[in-house]
């Protein structure tokens, strides 16, 4: 299993059945593979939707996701206007937000819209989703392409929220921030607590309960 | 039938452009956008244009071809990432570029067109986004004043529209255009199909024909 979908997988066993989640582009849209069996999840479009599924059949017109591609929609959903859609968001009504970073800090900040001078892209619905939704989870690479920490002391780059994440997932590690406190919780299958702290930037806290994650593809322990 | 009162021509829309104006645009990836009108505006040789909605699409899409042809002075958006050219002309500065959060740009537009003069939120707090804004602390919370916006045009894309000018959306292509409905001195939406008064169930009338100036019935693509 590679980096990514470890990532997925892994987010995928926090869903608590029932909730409404969004998930940013890239990455976090292949979480839903990885839902248990007894999972069943909402997923929130920011477009306009609840209820979005795979594209079943032929593309419907209108029926795109919030990266504009086409999707389906499952039994139940409702369509609505983007007041409505960021009431929903701000509002505390999605549970679970999941997108991709960065950088991460160990004040809970986030930074992932932008990069002064090379890519600016605008921050779309993530700073109200990561301002609204009651769990923020980070789902990213632990690293830079070129091996430089994500989770860091404090972010550089500018910030799409203060003091809003919950959780931080990668192909090393979980973290969560327990009481304000940046702490490891679990390590991926083969990964040491140093390998994690010669590969992170931001002072943390090792569990006492720190566990190795289980994962469907590599062998149990 | 006859022919309904709030029709027009693409043609007769013409008289509402003028160099310098703003337009409020309904769209998310071009998916609500219409194309028509966005292809007369860019016919008629309208330029230094505002133009605020939630993305500037593709250069071959939505209000992205009016970008990329450099009719546009100025955009509110809250994401660019897809269209190069509007980032490429924000570097060079060409075009002047006001990111918001999503949320945000759809209750500052609401409130353009609800009467009130802003709105209290807590998303862009502790990011540049609260830069040069008023701040106000209630009950121990943060929030940014965010003001109303309004344009001097709103160009909706409709699924159905009745003579009267309500309107029917499609599934995710409804997002911005009930909010841009709202908020300008003049509303045109392009629909697929127009009906009679009174054959649209007024339970189901997704934007108040109230809103709506004018009708033009989309060109056969």
């Amino acid at each position: 299993m590679d980096a990514k979908n470890l990532i997925a997988w892994r987010v995928a066993q926090e869903m608590q059945d029932g909730a409404v989640v969004n998930l940013g582009i890239g990455l976090p849209t292949l979480i839903p593979n990885y839902l248990p069996a007894d999972i069943s999840i909402t997923l929130q479009s920011e477009n306009g939707f609840l209820g979005l599924g795979p594209v079943s059949g032929e593309a419907l017109p209108g029926l795109v996701n919030a990266g504009g591609q086409p999707c389906g929609m499952v039994p139940g959903g409702a369509f609505f206007d983007s007041a409505m859609s960021f009431a929903i968001i701000r509002g505390g009504h999605v549970d679970v937000t999941v997108l991709g970073g960065l950088q991460v800090d160990q004040e809970g900040n986030l930074a992932n819209w932008m990069v002064p001078g090379k890519m600016v892209p605008g921050m779309g619905g993530a700073m109200d989703l990561v301002s609204g939704a009651r769990t923020v989870i980070v789902a990213m690479e632990h690293s830079t392409r070129d091996g430089g920490a994500k989770i860091l002391k404090r972010c550089n780059l500018p910030l799409t929220a203060a003091g809003k994440v919950t959780a931080i997932v990668t192909e090393l590690a979980l973290f969560r921030f327990i009481k304000g406190v940046l702490t490891l919780t679990e390590t991926a299958p083969g990964v040491t607590v140093e390998t994690v702290r010669a590969r992170t930037e931001a002072a943390f806290a090792v569990s006492p309960d720190c566990k190795e994650m289980q994962s469907p593809a590599l062998p149990q322990k | 039938m006859s022919v309904p009162c709030k029709r027009i021509t693409y043609a007769q829309l013409r008289s509402h452009f003028h160099d310098g104006m703003s337009i409020l645009f309904g769209g998310f990836m071009g998916i609500g956008t219409p194309d028509g009108i966005v292809r007369e505006l860019l016919a008629s040789g309208v330029k230094d244009l505002t133009l605020i909605g939630n993305d500037t699409a593709m250069v071959d899409t939505g209000v992205g071809i009016l970008v990329a042809n450099h009719r546009v002075k100025k955009v509110i958006a809250s994401h660019i990432g897809t269209n190069p050219e509007t980032g490429r002309q924000m570097i060079a500065k060409e075009l002047d570029v006001d990111l918001v959060p999503q949320g945000t740009l759809a209750e500052r537009i609401r409130c353009g067109g609800a009467g009130l003069g802003g709105v209290l939120t807590q998303t862009g707090v502790g990011t540049i986004v609260e830069e040069g804004k008023k701040k106000i602390t209630l009950n121990g919370v943060n929030y940014l004043i965010e003001t109303a916006l309004r344009a001097d045009l709103a160009i909706l894309k409709a699924h159905r529209a009745d003579a009267k000018g309500n309107l029917v959306y499609q599934r995710a292509a409804r997002n911005f255009n009930p909010v841009v409905a709202m908020a300008a001195d003049y509303v045109v939406a392009e629909v697929d199909e127009l009906v009679p008064a009174g054959e649209i169930d007024p339970e189901l009338v997704m934007t108040p024909g109230v809103l709506v100036d004018a009708l033009i019935l989309a060109e056969e693509k």
